[in-house]
Parts: C-alpha cells; sequence; structure tokens
C-alpha cells in the first residue's frame, strides 16, 4: 500500500518539506482567484442578489469541516487497528482545522440564514448535525488532553473520533432523508450541478483552495509535533543521562 | 489471527453495530427529525390539536391577498393538497408566488392555519438573473421538475 510508506515519520518529514511550499502557493492561489471571481466577477443570483456570495466561503467550509473530520477519523483508526506512528499525529493536527472550519460554516451560515430565511438559527436535520459535529471536534481535543498519560487520551480520543464518525453520512444526507429548511445538494447531485457555470468555477476553486490551506497546514503541525516529541525524548535521555 | 486483524474485526463489528443502532433510533424519531410537515402529511395524519407546529410547501400562485397593517393570507401546497395560512408580521424578502416557505403555528378550529412564524426555504438552484429571464423566454424554466 502507498500509503504505508508515509507512516514513516523520517519518509514523511522529507515529503512534507517538498510539498508544503507547493500546497502553500496552490492555496493562496486558488482561493485569492476564488475570492475575487466570487466576490467581483461572479454575477448576483436571481433570487437571492448579492447575499448569495456567502455562498463561496459558506459551502467550501461545510466541504472541508466533513472532509477534515474524515480524515481525523482515518488517522485514529490506523493509529488504533495498525498503530501506524502517524495516525494519531494526524488526527491531533486535523482536529483545529476542522473545528475552524466548521465554526467559519455555523457562522457564514447564520449570516446567510437571516436575509434569506428570516432566521439566524433553526433546529433543523441540517443545521443540528453541523453543531453536533463542532461539539464532536471540541469533545476530541478536550478529551485528548484530559489525561495525564497522553497515549491514554490518544486512544481514548481516538475512539471518540470514530465512534463520531456516523454523523458524517447523517450530515451528507440530512437534507434528502428528512423534510428540513436547509436546501439538498447543488453541486454533488445525481442530476448535475444546479449551478450556473460563472457561480459553479468560482465555488470549486475556492474548495481547491480551502483543500490545499488544510493539506499545508496539517503538514506543518504534523512536523511541529515531530519536533515536539522529539525534543520530548532527547528530554528525557539528557536527564536519564 | 494476527493481533492487527482482530482489532481491525472487532471495530468493524463495532462500527457495524453502531450505524444499526443509529439507523434504528433515527428511524423511530423520523416524526420529530423532519423539520416541517406538509400539507398532504397534515391531511393524513390530522392536525396535533392545540400544539404548535411547521407547515412548509409552496406559496400557492394569485393565493396570497395582502389585507393591510402586515396581515396577510395564502394557501400553502405541495401540488397535491393545499392549507390556508394567515400570517400578521413582516415577510422575508424571499416570500413570493410559488416559492418554498416553512410557516410555524398551529391549526384554528376553523381550519385555517395560523403562523406565528413565516421562514422562506430556498432552493438549490443558483443562476444569474439574466439566465432565469432567458430560461422563462425560451419556457424552458423549471424543465423537468414535477411541480
Amino acid at each position: 500500500m502507498a500509503l504505508h510508506r508515509f507512516a514513516n515519520p523520517a519518509r514523511f518529514l522529507r515529503f512534507s518539506a517538498v510539498a508544503l511550499p507547493w500546497f502553500s502557493v496552490a492555496a493562496v492561489a486558488c482561493i485569492a482567484a476564488g475570492l475575487v471571481l466570487g466576490l467581483v466577477v461572479s454575477p448576483a443570483d436571481y433570487q437571492q442578489g448579492e447575499t448569495v456570495r456567502i455562498m463561496y466561503v459558506h459551502v467550501p467550509a461545510a466541504w472541508m469541516a466533513l472532509m477534515v473530520y474524515t480524515v481525523m477519523a482515518g488517522g485514529s483508526v490506523s493509529a488504533l487497528v495498525w498503530k501506524h506512528p502517524l495516525g494519531d499525529l494526524v488526527a491531533r493536527a486535523a482536529a483545529p482545522i476542522g473545528a475552524g472550519f466548521t465554526l467559519i460554516c455555523l457562522v457564514t451560515g447564520a449570516l446567510w440564514g437571516k436575509p434569506m430565511w428570516g432566521a439566524w438559527w433553526v433546529w433543523d436535520a441540517r443545521l443540528t448535525s453541523v453543531l453536533v459535529l463542532f461539539f464532536l471536534y471540541l469533545g476530541y481535543m478536550a478529551l485528548q488532553n484530559a489525561f495525564d498519560d497522553p497515549t491514554r487520551g490518544e486512544k481514548a480520543a481516538a475512539l471518540l473520533a470514530i465512534v463520531g464518525f456516523v454523523n458524517v453520512p447523517i450530515i451528507k444526507w440530512s437534507v434528502d432523508w428528512w423534510n428540513t429548511l436547509h436546501q439538498p445538494a447543488s453541486v454533488a447531485r445525481l442530476a448535475g450541478p444546479s449551478i450556473h457555470a460563472s457561480m459553479l468555477v468560482p465555488l470549486l476553486l475556492m474548495g481547491a483552495g480551502f483543500t490545499f490551506y488544510f493539506a499545508a497546514v496539517l503538514l506543518l503541525r504534523v512536523r511541529a509535533e515531530i519536533a515536539a516529541r522529539r525534543i520530548r525524548a532527547l528530554r528525557l535521555v539528557a536527564m536519564e543521562g | 489471527m494476527t493481533r492487527k486483524r482482530r482489532r481491525l474485526l472487532v471495530l468493524a463489528i463495532a462500527m457495524g453495530l453502531l450505524g444499526g443502532a443509529t439507523a434504528l433510533v433515527l428511524a423511530a424519531f423520523q416524526d420529530s427529525l423532519v423539520f416541517f410537515y406538509s400539507p398532504s402529511d397534515l391531511q393524513a395524519k390530522g392536525a396535533p390539536g392545540e400544539r404548535s407546529f411547521r407547515l412548509g410547501g409552496l406559496v400557492e400562485e394569485k393565493s396570497v391577498v395582502r389585507a393591510g397593517e402586515g396581515r396577510v393570507t395564502f394557501r400553502i401546497t405541495d401540488g397535491v393538497h393545499a392549507v390556508p395560512v394567515a400570517y400578521s408580521g413582516i415577510l422575508p424578502d424571499l416570500f413570493r408566488e410559488g416559492q418554498g416557505v416553512v410557516t410555524e403555528g398551529r391549526m384554528r378550529p376553523d381550519g385555517v392555519f395560523l403562523a406565528r412564524e413565516v421562514l422562506a426555504k430556498h432552493d438549490e438552484t443558483y443562476m444569474p438573473r439574466e439566465v432565469a429571464d432567458a430560461l422563462r423566454k425560451t419556457g424552458h424554466w423549471k424543465e423537468g421538475e414535477k411541480r
């Protein structure tokens, strides 16, 4: 399996040193282009008017909230089952990024909801399940640091991340399974996107930019964590020696 | 069986059980998880007495009557059944005939739904105004939709 090669921290450090600048440049380029196209060039919506521009931040942030959680759960599975040295590191590094994206999604959604729906917040299945996702991120981070022994905390948090994954398909399909105030998916649907191309292009650019941003910050945070563990190990050696 | 295989198996079974349990719970609470009832649901189940609930659907064409001082009556339809609604207050920007809405309130004994709150429901279609106008002109508007 190709992924196993990156489970080795030394290989990971070499790979990430090369990939980090590329991901960072791609993130800045995509987000800059997406913002210009989305906020300036793209037309106003026939019903929502200028308010539609909130979508170019809200929707990619929501995609990332789900994608980052999936990465976190995947890292936790690899840590629990295969004891990959990088599994816990990746999951731990991803959590605050995912929580940030979820918060952006919730706040921009409220800002859009007030003028469009007439309410900042409603307790429908989509909004409630995304709020639960936010709390899962917070709970994961709290649980990780709740034990004196860091390995125990990591194990408990990994279990929470995996159990919480049942929420991800619920969020994705909540708008199809139940009557919700939130509209159904516009891009990832069987009949093809129901967004005009002039609005779809900036949306996808923002999605790509957010993904590169996540990849870059994730690599950076995992590198920092590896460095921190090395320092800890060296200190232990020095104390004993 | 190696320990890795066993751990994977235990995790897979646990996740399968958890997924099944979640599906059962969600199916059991189906009625409370829906955000609103449609006029057909109301017809089938009846109004829940004095209790407040949400009613959603499309604002029927040519049914909106404004009586002044923010009082308005209209009908909510799902294409099969329609329910008359009375409301007084500020309507959201997107409120118009043919547009989806969700209202919260209770059923009056005379069969009129007295709404305390009206929310506009936006659909998943996004397009520039010129494209919408062009589609309407050529008669391709909402093509392939059931409405």
